[in-house]
Parts: structure tokens; C-alpha cells; sequence
């Protein structure tokens, strides 16, 4: 037997769903949707914010919403409510969503045109940060009741993401949740990063979050698109 | 835990360059970034794993840690940083979010015998 030796190869292992979120990111654009993705802890309220959205967004925005969940079609039910139409991706157990995923889904499922389209991930706050799903703009959301030093545990998610938000911000004074010290942990792994507060129960903060998905989504369309 | 399908990928990339160049792997030479949100021991029980019942089984995976590193613009210097918990330059404490490096997730060399 020879001597073993080193060939150079070069290739990134997650290529593959790169191509195809560089895919979609392009068909995206060239529609003229926007498309936020959600990513969070389980539980942290990405379902209750984004049914929110949806019915503030809906009287004048054509919008949908793509959820990825392990087993159950909950999630899909609760954010058909907002009457925008919602398609769920059982991952079954699979811990996040990739780009094909989402490419697939669209396939028997356009309710094009769209202006915004959101994708809820799988709550999980570790395997969806290696995934591009060729979003436009993708949020991290952690809840007050998670405590401040979450973006200190999962820097890599954070890292991945654009914008955080900070959640059910009506509970911030039962759990003695200290802002300041969340801001300062958000700022140490992502430093820049644009933090939302609100609660999506109340409303508070669901106003200059609309605002701000409107905002993002003039400066980012090509100008060609309608 | 995606150790598993990301170990699967890692066996199907290696096999296919392999496969091109006539080669037998004995070992895959892998870069994984700190910042990859990758678990190295998870990776390596995983691609025991996903390298059975292929032409891979028994091939070893061999990971270099790429740690990570940011631009600073106050030193207009590249810095590596110990933890990924403090993006703050090591020199002048200012902090910076412009990584360069620590997202790879690479199959770089492959130690084969023809």
C-alpha cells in the first residue's frame, strides 16, 4: 500500500442549500417579496407575534406565512386566524428548516403575489443558525421570561440573524427582567445589532414593528419590482 | 441536534471528489469555524455514523478549529477573539461585528491512497 497523502478539496459542506437559498433570494427579489424569517427558543412566542403581524399587515399588504414545526399543525391553526393564508412544514425530526424545504413548499403552494412572506423556523435555538433559507431579513426573538443572558448561551444564532427582538415585554416587571443587562449581552455577540421591544399580547411595540418591516422593505426591493 | 445530516453531507462531498479523482479516503480533513453553531464531538460520533456501509467506512474525520476573527477599524487590524461571547477587539476594547473568520464549515483536504 502507498503512503497516504493530502489532496486539497475545498468545499463547503453546506453548499448545496446555499445554491438553493441563493435561489430563492432571487425569485424572492424578482417578485418583489419580502421575506422575514423568525427564529427563537420554543415557547418564546413566535406564533402569538406573527399572528399579530399578519392581521395588522393583512388590510393592506398581501402576506402569508410559511411555519416549520416538528409534529404538530397548532401553530398553522392558531395563525390561520389572522386569515392570511399560512402552509405548515412538518420537519417531523428534523430540528430546523432548510432551504429546500422551503423551496418545496412554495412549489404547490403560491399564493403569489405576495408583498410580505414570513417563515416561522422550528423553535430551536442552535441547528437553524447553519441554514440560509434566502430570506430578506432574518429575527432572533428571545422572551424576557428567558432571562438576560441567553444571547451569551446562543451566540451563533444571534449571529446569524439581523435583527433581535425582545418578547412579552408585559411580563418584563413579574420576572425583574433587567433590560440593560439583556441590551449589553445582545450587543457583546452581535454588536450593531438592532434590538425590537415589544409585546405582542398588548400590542406594545407591534406599531414601530410594522413600521420598521415596511421600512426594510422599500430600501431592500429592486427597483423593478412592482 | 443537525450533527447527523451536516456528517452525511461531509461523507457525500468527501465520496464524490474521491470518487472523480480514483482515490481511496483514509481520512477527511475538515475546517469548522467557531461560529459554524456545529458541536465537534456530536460531528465526530455522527460521522461514524454516516460513513458505514459506504466506501468511507472506517475513514477518520479530522477537524481543525478555525477560531474566531474580526476586523477592527480603530486598529485597521484583523484580531482573533478567544471567546465568541465578547466581539470586542483584544487590543483596544472597541467592539466590532465584521467577522472574518469562524462560519467555515469545510472539507478541505482529503488523505487518500490511490
Amino acid at each position: 500500500m502507498t503512503e497516504p497523502r493530502l489532496v486539497e478539496v475545498r468545499r463547503n459542506v453546506l453548499k448545496q442549500n446555499d445554491v438553493v437559498a441563493r435561489g430563492l433570494r432571487q425569485r424572492f427579489q424578482n417578485e418583489g417579496v419580502f421575506v422575514a424569517s423568525l427564529v427563537s427558543s420554543p415557547g418564546s412566542g413566535k406564533t402569538t407575534f406573527l399572528e399579530k403581524i399578519l392581521t395588522m399587515l393583512r388590510p393592506n399588504y398581501r402576506v402569508a406565512a410559511l411555519v416549520g414545526d416538528l409534529a404538530t399543525e397548532n401553530d398553522a391553526k392558531r395563525l390561520a386566524r389572522s386569515q392570511a393564508p399560512v402552509k405548515q412544514i412538518t420537519t417531523g425530526t428534523l430540528c430546523h428548516l432548510e432551504a429546500a424545504m422551503v423551496e418545496r413548499a412554495l412549489e404547490d403552494w403560491l399564493p403569489a403575489p405576495l408583498d410580505f412572506l414570513f417563515i416561522e423556523n422550528v423553535g430551536n435555538l442552535v441547528c437553524p443558525s447553519a441554514y440560509d433559507l434566502g430570506e430578506s431579513l432574518r429575527f432572533v426573538m428571545m422572551s424576557v421570561t428567558e432571562g438576560e443572558d441567553k444571547p451569551l448561551k446562543y451566540p451563533t444564532i444571534f449571529n446569524s440573524a439581523d435583527v433581535a427582538i425582545v418578547s412579552k415585554m408585559d411580563l418584563a416587571e413579574a420576572v425583574e427582567f433587567d433590560w440593560p443587562a439583556a441590551e449589553a449581552n445582545i450587543q457583546a455577540v452581535r454588536p450593531g445589532m438592532q434590538i425590537l421591544r415589544l409585546s405582542a399580547k398588548r400590542g406594545e411595540g407591534m406599531q414601530e414593528c410594522v413600521s420598521f418591516l415596511l421600512g426594510q422593505r422599500s430600501t431592500t426591493r429592486s427597483p423593478t419590482a412592482g | 441536534m443537525h450533527e447527523l445530516s451536516i456528517a452525511m453531507s461531509i461523507v457525500e462531498t468527501a465520496q464524490e471528489e474521491a470518487q472523480q479523482r480514483g482515490l481511496r479516503v483514509a481520512a477527511v480533513h475538515l475546517r469548522l469555524g467557531a461560529l459554524a453553531g456545529v458541536v465537534k464531538d456530536s460531528l465526530l460520533f455522527s460521522y461514524e455514523i454516516a460513513s458505514q456501509e459506504t466506501p468511507l467506512a472506517g475513514s477518520k474525520l479530522i477537524i481543525e478549529d478555525v477560531p474566531l476573527a474580526v476586523f477592527c477599524q480603530q486598529c485597521n487590524a484583523e484580531r482573533t477573539l478567544d471567546s465568541i461571547q465578547n466581539f470586542t477587539c483584544p487590543v483596544c476594547g472597541t467592539p466590532s461585528g465584521k467577522i472574518v473568520r469562524g462560519k467555515e464549515l469545510e472539507v478541505f483536504a482529503l488523505e487518500v491512497s490511490e
